[in-house]
């Protein structure tokens, strides 16, 4: 069984469908790129799977006991508002609340937890920082660290290398891999497809008529990646 | 002189209801300036101002009708359309906002209307003018309002309290929090209730027109100065209570009216926080 099974799933806004129906199924270790030309609908199902939006029709089971609570989410990324008052810490620390349940304040095993991201981000330093003083990356993988300490089995990023130099996304890419060598579950939105496909095991396309899915291999081998490769990309 | 000062306030601290009054004032001066930060953050800053109009018209209702603890009416009243306006507000459209506009007008119209009409005291536009401004309705609570207060501000605090970190995580990144099973509307409903119950209480200090002020003020200068959230919430509760007392102390000396005393010193504590947050922003670049 796997951790996310979607089952014609059709994202969208109210009753218009922006993406052809997917179904997939995701499992421990697996690592989904989700790729597409601008406006084929890959931010709208990635909502649509963290459950902030509902699917205009098909469905999203979560199996194996797994719930939303462990799950992180690294949305799209936009600035921010210019003068919310937060530390960079204050912010890691909120993805460990899904887990508080019924607990007001935080353990010791999450702020350890939070520290330990906040390394291996290489944001230790900022970590008293005013969040909103920070650069676009900078504050980009503050939102990757926080969704690392909510993610216990899956993580969901929308373009999470987009504001990054080379060198920090290689070590998001790095860091994504060795979440799947742990057993968790990697769903991620990209554009840069040839650094993607080195690191996923799957592959969603939503461009063209119908979406594909497949394997790494099969999606290498398909004719889409090629149109995909040099047409859209 | 400043023995003078002192001995006259050693006086005034001997009479039960000017104890009363500096009690109730730090209560609601703590709740209102905690309560703020996420207010503000959130941009329901206007929303205070709209439910403060309907505890107006609530309190007028219960004037007239010659209850005794306005606040058994008020407060459930005020509550409801706390509720109703931040349904509202989420969807964060035109007609949201005008909803709320009509909502806080349409109050302060019939509550004034309802005094006019079947008000029995004599001094009609002193009661109003008491109700809207605080006047000196802070001086002439009854030991059941100081009781109410007591008990509501505890409750406040303590959600306050217990739920810092969800509150401070819903109002940073509401979509993170839902992502994550975050039950984001409860916790919107939860700050709407607290909202409603501070103005209420708020109402005793300062009156409904000034109310808004108790709780955007000490948010907004904590702000200058602090950039972590923590930082902001402590340092808001304590402008809050330090300006409130301020405020209080100068009216009972100098025999000015409570309400606007405590928010000219809100508005003078604003500007020397904003001096302050300048100085130290061009020391440190």
């Amino acid at each position: 069984m796997a951790l996310l099974i979607a089952d014609n799933v059709v994202p969208g806004y109210d009753r218009k469908a922006v993406a052809p129906a997917v179904s997939f199924s995701v499992e421990e270790g697996n690592f989904l790129c989700i790729v597409g030309a601008n406006g084929t609908g890959k931010t709208t199902l990635i909502r649509t799977l963290t459950g902030l939006q509902k699917p205009l029709s098909g469905r999203v089971i979560f199996d194996k006991g797994f719930s939303k609570t462990q799950a992180g989410f690294v949305p799209q990324f936009t600035h921010s508002a210019k003068d919310f008052p937060a530390s960079v810490r204050e912010v890691v620390l909120s993805g460990c609340l899904s887990e508080c349940r019924f607990r007001p304040f935080y353990s010791r095993v999450h702020k350890k937890r939070a520290s330990e991201n906040m390394q291996k981000l290489e944001i230790e330093d900022l970590s008293s920082s005013s969040f909103q003083e920070l650069s676009g990356g900078q504050q980009q993988r503050v939102l990757l660290a926080r969704a690392l300490c909510s993610a216990q089995k899956m993580i969901f990023l929308d373009e999470p290398t987009a504001n990054l130099d080379p060198n920090a996304s290689e070590n998001v890419y790095q860091l994504l891999e060795r979440m799947c060598q742990e057993e968790k579950a990697v769903i991620m939105i990209t554009h840069d497809i040839k650094g993607a496909l080195k690191y996923a095991t799957h592959v969603l396309s939503l461009s063209g008529e119908n979406a594909f899915f497949g394997t790494q291999e099969e999606y290498a081998k398909s004719t889409l990646s090629k149109e995909g490769g040099e047409n859209v990309y | 002189m400043f023995t003078d000062i002192l001995s006259k306030l050693m006086t005034y601290f001997t009479y039960p209801f000017v104890r009363y009054a500096f009690i109730v004032g730090v209560l609601i001066a703590l709740c209102s300036s905690l309560l703020g930060v996420p207010l503000v953050l959130k941009r329901y800053s206007y929303i205070g101002d709209g439910l403060s109009h309907v505890a107006f018209g609530a309190v007028s209702v219960a004037t007239v009708m010659n209850m005794t603890g306005t606040v058994l009416l008020s407060a459930p009243v005020t509550v409801l359309c706390a509720v109703l306006l931040l349904r509202r507000g989420r969807r964060s459209n035109i007609k949201g906002d005008a909803a709320i506009a009509m909502v806080s007008v349409g109050s302060l119209a019939a509550g004034y209307l309802l005094m006019n009409r079947f008000g029995t005291s004599a001094n009609l536009s002193g009661d109003v003018c008491t109700t809207l401004f605080g006047a000196t309705s802070i001086l002439t609570l009854q030991p059941i309002d100081v009781y109410m207060c007591i008990a509501l501000s505890l409750v406040v605090l303590l959600l306050f309290v217990f739920y810092y970190h969800r509150i401070f995580l819903i109002t940073f990144d509401e979509e993170f929090a839902q992502s994550v099973g975050i039950a984001v509307n409860s916790y919107n409903l939860l700050l709407a209730v607290i909202t409603a119950l501070v103005i209420v209480l708020a109402m005793n200090l300062v009156g409904s027109l000034l109310i808004s002020a108790l709780i955007i003020f000490p948010a907004v200068s904590a702000m200058r100065l602090f950039k972590s959230f923590l930082g902001v919430s402590i340092c808001s509760g304590i402008l809050g209570v330090v300006h409130s007392t301020l405020g209080l102390l100068v009216s009972i000396l100098a025999g000015t009216p409570a309400g606007s005393t405590i928010v000219v010193v809100h508005l003078l504590g604003f500007l020397l926080c904003s001096v302050a947050g300048w100085v130290l922003r061009e020391c440190v670049s």
